[in-house]
């Protein structure tokens, strides 16, 4: 069944490609809307000799990913934005030990306890402090549940590959609905680990899996490290859909299930005949921050489309150079804006800045 | 014939813990179960948060820091990911029996084939003397500077009788190496919960009363004494699970 055409949920999509993708140990625990996650590894896991436990709690579920990584096979655990409130700790923890992992957020209204609705407003916590300390994750934002399953296997392969955490940053919209989606062929797991917890066999050093330096100098020496890391991350993985941007006067930008509905309301603009365009960023971190720079000298506005009331925006400023007026429209608290609502605000733009 | 010598388990450098303190002696019979078992190429440790926190560098088999408390879930991660490595804990009281209970009560519940060698000194150590789970009442710690009121700060936990009421705890003794005898009784205790895991019969824990002189404000003997007197009348020493001795 490989390349075969399949009609699935984005949770359930996501974690299939996981499986595919080498996922070998999958710890979660319930918490809608990522439920459908757990409950589908409970079965596939034991089938293809993988790991599913459902942990006592978040914190435990990833504290047994950072324990599984870090002996070196891929592991994965999602939730949901207050789950993913407590699972900070063990987030940094990887991030400073360097450990390849997964995250998923499939992101519910908040703060506090906040609703079960779909919201995208934990982009602050999955770009600025996923955790306490110096660190960042790769972060993808799926917008579609074909996304859902390719960007999981590439979460894998370039937590793999940069040795650092990754997090797919969806919404409750996009884990619910059903599209079809066709697997890709299983990526290359077989990275060589040297460094991973695996028993030494007496035939070399013990390897220890650590993020505590007790002497300062040795400490910001392996975070200045690891911010070089990052910059060739921020130069090799930034991605983003651009469309209809080259003649645009407005630039419509969102991420995820809100990117969508843009696309929708970019479209009925251009019927209109305002010249419309659409950026969406595919990984939230590092922000594709080029695909904006290149496009400041022809747009005359931009407007942010976000489920929050304004997280995105900032870096939207910060790739513009605030040289454009950057305008936001956001629902929240599991209020989803219609196309219409969008539409509405292009309208108002066009008015306001276009003369 | 070399009568005694360091375990090849041990790192040969030098430690951290101040004098007097047994944690040396402890983490030399975990070394020294390892060895005679063959197993510290086949061995991850993991050390939390606490005294026992820059312990890799003297276990010599690979080692995983975890985050407070959080050592039983990492070493269910570990053990899950690897069920043929011999995986254990080498947790503080303040670890495992308080911000560390809920971990630790489930990885006793679901048999996780682990070890867990848990240190009670009755006091946080690393951080300076304060009150633990175990803190005896009426002692005296930075945070219960008029002796520990269990009207206000509550009762010490008794680990090894609470995991032995779960079924998947397989063995739980609690032992003390105050003297030449307790100590080669926990040397055996050790041996034993690592033994349980080869075997694959779930869940190992050994508790082992311990002595802080810098924290406690005592020496080292005086130390040896108060476990004597104080500690091991409100932790009896003994086995209060074991499934291999059931029939």
């Amino acid at each position: 069944m490989a390349n075969e055409r399949m009609l699935m949920k984005g949770n359930e999509a996501l974690a299939e490609a996981a499986v595919r993708a080498g996922c070998k140990c999958y710890f979660g625990y319930p918490i809608t809307p990522q439920t459908e996650i757990a409950a589908y590894m409970s079965k596939r896991m034991p089938k293809c000799g993988g790991v599913f436990l459902q942990a006592e709690s978040e914190i435990a579920a990833i504290n047994m990913v950072y324990g599984a990584a870090a002996t070196g096979v891929r592991a994965m655990t999602s939730s949901s934005s207050p789950g993913v409130s407590l699972k900070s700790e063990g987030i940094s923890y990887a991030a400073g030990c360097d450990l390849p992992c997964v995250i998923v957020n499939v992101q519910r209204a908040g703060p506090g306890l906040g609703g079960i609705q779909p919201a995208q407003n934990d982009y602050y916590l999955a770009t600025r402090a996923a955790g306490h300390g110096d660190f960042f994750l790769i972060v993808y934002a799926p917008s579609s549940v074909q996304e859902m399953a390719d960007y999981v296997v590439k979460a894998f392969d370039m937590a793999d590959k940069y040795r650092m955490p990754a997090m797919i940053l969806t919404d409750g919209v996009l884990g619910q609905m059903m599209e079809p989606v066709v697997f890709s062929d299983p990526s290359d797991s077989t990275v060589n680990k040297d460094w991973a917890a695996t028993g030494h066999k007496n035939e070399r050093k013990h390897n220890i899996i650590n993020s505590l330096y007790l002497q300062p100098e040795e400490l910001e020496k392996s975070n200045i490290a690891r911010y070089k890391k990052y910059d060739i991350v921020k130069a090799e993985l930034p991605e983003a859909e651009s469309y209809l941007t080259e003649d645009a006067d407005i630039i419509v930008t969102g991420y995820g299930a809100s990117a969508r509905i843009v696309r929708s309301a970019v479209n009925a603009a251009r019927a209109e005949g305002i010249k419309a365009g659409m950026i969406r960023p595919i990984t939230l971190w590092p922000f594709p921050a080029e695909a904006y720079a290149k496009t400041v000298d022809t747009c005359k506005a931009y407007l942010c489309v976000e489920l929050s009331m304004g997280q995105m925006i900032d870096d939207v400023k910060l790739a513009t150079s605030c040289r454009r007026p950057v305008r936001f429209f956001g629902r929240t608290g599991g209020v989803i804006h219609t196309p219409a609502e969008i539409l509405e605000q292009i309208r108002t733009i066009a008015k306001e800045e276009l003369k | 014939m070399a009568i005694y010598q360091k375990p090849h388990a041990l790192e040969d450098v030098s430690m951290h813990f101040c004098p007097g303190c047994t944690h040396g002696i402890v983490h030399r019979l975990v070394c020294e179960v390892i060895d005679e078992m063959g197993i510290e190429g086949d061995t991850i440790g993991i050390c939390p948060v606490g005294c026992s926190v820059v312990s890799y560098d003297y276990f010599g088999c690979d080692m995983i820091e975890a985050a407070h408390g959080r050592a039983p879930a990492v070493a269910t991660g570990v053990k899950r990911s690897r069920p043929d490595k011999f995986v254990f804990t080498y947790q503080g009281d303040g670890d495992l029996a308080a911000i560390g209970t809920c971990e630790t009560v489930h990885a006793a519940t679901r048999g996780e084939n682990i070890t867990i060698i848990f240190i009670n000194n009755t006091i946080y150590g690393m951080t300076g003397g304060q009150m633990a789970p175990t803190t005896l009442p009426g002692q005296v710690t930075q945070t219960t500077p008029f002796g520990r009121d269990p009207k206000v700060a509550g009762y010490p936990v008794r680990i090894c009788e609470m995991l032995s009421t779960l079924t998947g705890t397989a063995y739980a003794e609690r032992v003390a190496v105050d003297s030449p005898a307790h100590i080669n009784a926990a040397k055996k205790a050790i041996r034993k919960g690592f033994e349980v895991q080869k075997n694959e019969q779930g869940f190992s824990i050994i508790e082992v009363l311990s002595t802080c002189p810098t924290n406690w404000g005592m020496t080292p003997l005086e130390s040896m004494e108060r476990l004597r007197t104080e500690m091991i009348p409100y932790y009896p020493l003994g086995v209060y699970k074991d499934i291999t001795a059931e029939k």
